[in-house]
């Protein structure tokens, strides 16, 4: 480390030595960096999609309109309507990622809080806030987006606010159960005992320790989120339905997949490569927190 | 401090605790809630103990007899179900927020085993540094500055303020704890077994450190240990818990050479002694530790008391009183005048007989 007095420099109030950590655990595994790499690229992909994609995504070419084909000049195909199917997927990346990250991002947020208040304090507030949160998880999430979209009209943001309402529990229940065995444990107590009030205990002492399963739950749940919009889209209450989103070109290339599979494949793939980059990510992001390294680092 | 000072002058009372009590609530079902039958776990059940500034005080007895809820109690870690505890003559047990901050400047306390009692994810130096934040006695430069000075005090390399916990040995953790403790310039320090988790001869070194810290930053210290040789070396005045109560209490010498409270005896009899001919003599003290939900009647070592004799023991519970007419020697017994030669005759009840034994045949 850079200085004697172990005073590392800090970043946004991260030391930079987890940084460090991150950059080696990350190019130290091939299976960590082919998932960032693949992430970075479909976010890159998704942000410049308007300088990138070929065409524009919902221009139509009446001549393969019926007759969906892959050509040099629509590398992935078109679609049933004619559409560039390469644009669409980069132009559809915006939403699906923005969605999922979004979503899944405000449920951490929420549901974390959440439950490590809960789970520190006990008592009625731990009685308080879970019933709360069972609420959340007994009401149908499918109804919340109905209900949103009645009230605010079709939008990116109802479609986020349905799908981090429907995670708010995941993430709540498990920094609960994380947070009610750190509690106990013996720096807690010497953390009162050095006068640290309960936000500094919860925020240094309790989470952090409580971060590894966190991680892995975001990196599942992101995958679901996909999925999710993608069934919003197909109910016809997710985003505009003009607009290209990987669970909506899914579910239009479903009824074509005997003519034109690609359709379908196409998103799909992206999916789950996506899902997987995020996964395996995840897996490095967990094993550089774990400063004992007893995590399950190749 | 095996040196006592007998100066006429009393030193300061730094902590003073009175009728001290700590229970903690069984967690019952929704049944013994609604009709009342509440279960309390009566770990430190009425306890009196002063430290005096610059003196250490030792708490010994068996597991569970209630020592660390003692110190944890004082020291306002646990909230005092019952007593007063007086820090340089406040009362302390009602104090919260911004006033209780000020006391965790200045009690200090120690944990049995480091390693869990340091956040596994903060590199030690910042465990260390973190106090100083908090109470905002310095920060910066300055802050590290303080803590590369308490480590190069207590024998750690400066390059280990970026170590993590479990990258050092169970010694270097100790000290990191000490230092911990010491870097706000606390004026009482608990130690609750600060070397039972260690090796025989880092037990020394560490023994000494603590010593030697005494004297440097004149601190005063609250010892609790179930090892009477550690006690004997470090302490001015110890106090016998059994059963959340102290039985006996005094100078390491009134203790180790005069001891009057049959389970004190047991104790010192419990140490494994090398003279040669004493082997086989050691009586071991029968039983278990009483239940601390629902204690004996009477006197709580009762039924497990060598020297038990009526029903006073298990009828009325015996009050500290002085020893021989010394002001600080004090046992909790009702037979404390009992010559060397009855006791070494006595011949008690069993346990059975015990709970037969009427009050009526006492006295």
């Amino acid at each position: 480390m850079s200085t004697d007095y172990g005073d590392a420099d800090t970043f946004f109030g991260v030391r930079l030595d987890r940084f460090e950590r991150l950059y080696e655990a990350v190019a130290g595994d091939y299976k960590a960096t082919f998932g960032l790499v693949t992430v970075t690229l479909f976010v890159l992909a998704a942000i410049f999609a308007p300088e990138l994609a070929p065409y524009d995504p919902m221009a139509q070419e009446y001549a393969i309109m019926q007759a969906p084909s892959l050509s040099s000049a629509h590398p992935l195909g078109t679609d049933s309507f004619g559409r560039d199917l390469l644009s669409r997927m980069m132009y559809g990346a915006r939403v699906s990622l923005g969605v999922s990250l979004g979503a899944v991002t405000i449920g951490a947020v929420v549901g974390v809080s959440l439950g490590v208040v809960a789970g520190y304090f006990g008592g009625w507030v731990d009685d308080a806030l879970m019933r709360f949160v069972d609420v959340l998880w007994a009401f149908p999430w499918l109804l919340v987006a109905i209900m949103l979209v009645a009230i605010f009209g079709q939008g990116v943001w109802n479609v986020i606010a349905a799908i981090a309402f429907a995670y708010i529990d995941d993430f709540a229940r498990l920094a609960r159960g994380e947070v009610l065995s750190i509690r106990e444990e013996e720096f807690v107590l010497a953390a009162k005992n050095i006068g640290l009030g309960d936000l500094g205990i919860m925020t240094e002492e309790v989470l952090p320790n409580a971060v590894a399963p966190l991680i892995v739950q975001f990196t599942v749940l992101i995958a679901r989120a996909i999925l999710a919009e993608s069934t919003l889209s197909f109910l016809g209450i997710g985003v505009k339905p003009t607009t290209p989103t990987w669970g909506a070109l899914l579910g239009q290339g479903r009824s074509l997949i005997g003519q034109a599979w690609w359709i379908s494949i196409v998103p799909g793939v992206a999916i789950v490569i996506t899902v997987l980059g995020i996964n395996l990510f995840g897996d490095a992001l967990r094993d550089a927190f774990d400063v004992r390294g007893e995590g399950g680092s190749p | 401090m095996s040196t006592t000072d007998t100066t006429d002058e009393q030193p300061r009372e730094l902590l003073a605790a009175t009728n001290v009590k700590k229970h903690f609530p069984l967690d019952e079902g929704l049944f013994d809630r609604l009709f009342g039958d509440s279960q309390v776990v009566r770990a430190v059940d009425g306890v009196d103990l002063t430290v005096h500034a610059g003196e250490t005080v030792g708490i010994v007895g068996e597991s569970g007899s209630g020592k660390s809820t003692l110190g944890r109690t004082v020291s306002r870690l646990y909230e005092p179900t019952d007593g007063s505890i007086m820090l340089d003559g406040r009362h302390i047990e009602t104090y919260s927020g911004r006033e209780l901050r000020s006391i965790r400047r200045r009690v200090q306390y120690v944990f049995q085993d480091p390693l869990s009692a340091l956040n596994p994810r903060k590199t030690v130096g910042e465990s260390v540094a973190r106090p100083l934040s908090v109470h905002d006695i310095a920060s910066g430069e300055a802050k590290w500055d303080r803590v590369a000075e308490l480590f190069d005090e207590v024998g750690l390399a400066r390059s280990h303020l970026d170590a993590y916990p479990h990258e050092l040995s169970g010694g270097q953790r100790q000290r990191v704890g000490l230092c911990r403790a010491l870097v706000t310039e606390p004026d009482l320090v608990v130690f609750d077994e600060p070397v039972s988790a260690l090796d025989v001869t880092l037990q020394a070194q560490i023994l000494n450190l603590i010593n030697r810290l005494q004297q440097e930053f004149e601190l005063s210290y609250l010892l609790i240990s179930h090892d009477l040789s550690v006690v004997r070396q470090v302490c001015d005045r110890v106090a016998v818990m059994y059963a959340g109560e102290i039985v006996e209490r005094g100078t390491v010498a009134d203790i180790f050479e005069n001891p009057k409270h049959p389970y004190t005896r047991a104790l010192l009899d419990a140490i494994p002694r090398v003279e040669a001919g004493e082997r086989g003599e050691r009586k071991s003290l029968g039983g278990e530790p009483p239940s601390a939900t629902n204690p004996p009647d009477g006197c709580r070592f009762h039924p497990r008391c060598p020297e038990f004799i009526d029903g006073s023991c298990s009828g009325r519970k015996p009050e500290l009183q002085s020893v021989d007419g010394s002001a600080g020697h004090e046992a909790a017994c009702h037979w404390l005048d009992r010559s060397e030669a009855k006791r070494a005759t006595h011949t008690p009840p069993s346990p059975s007989e015990r709970d037969v034994i009427q009050e009526s045949t006492g006295d």
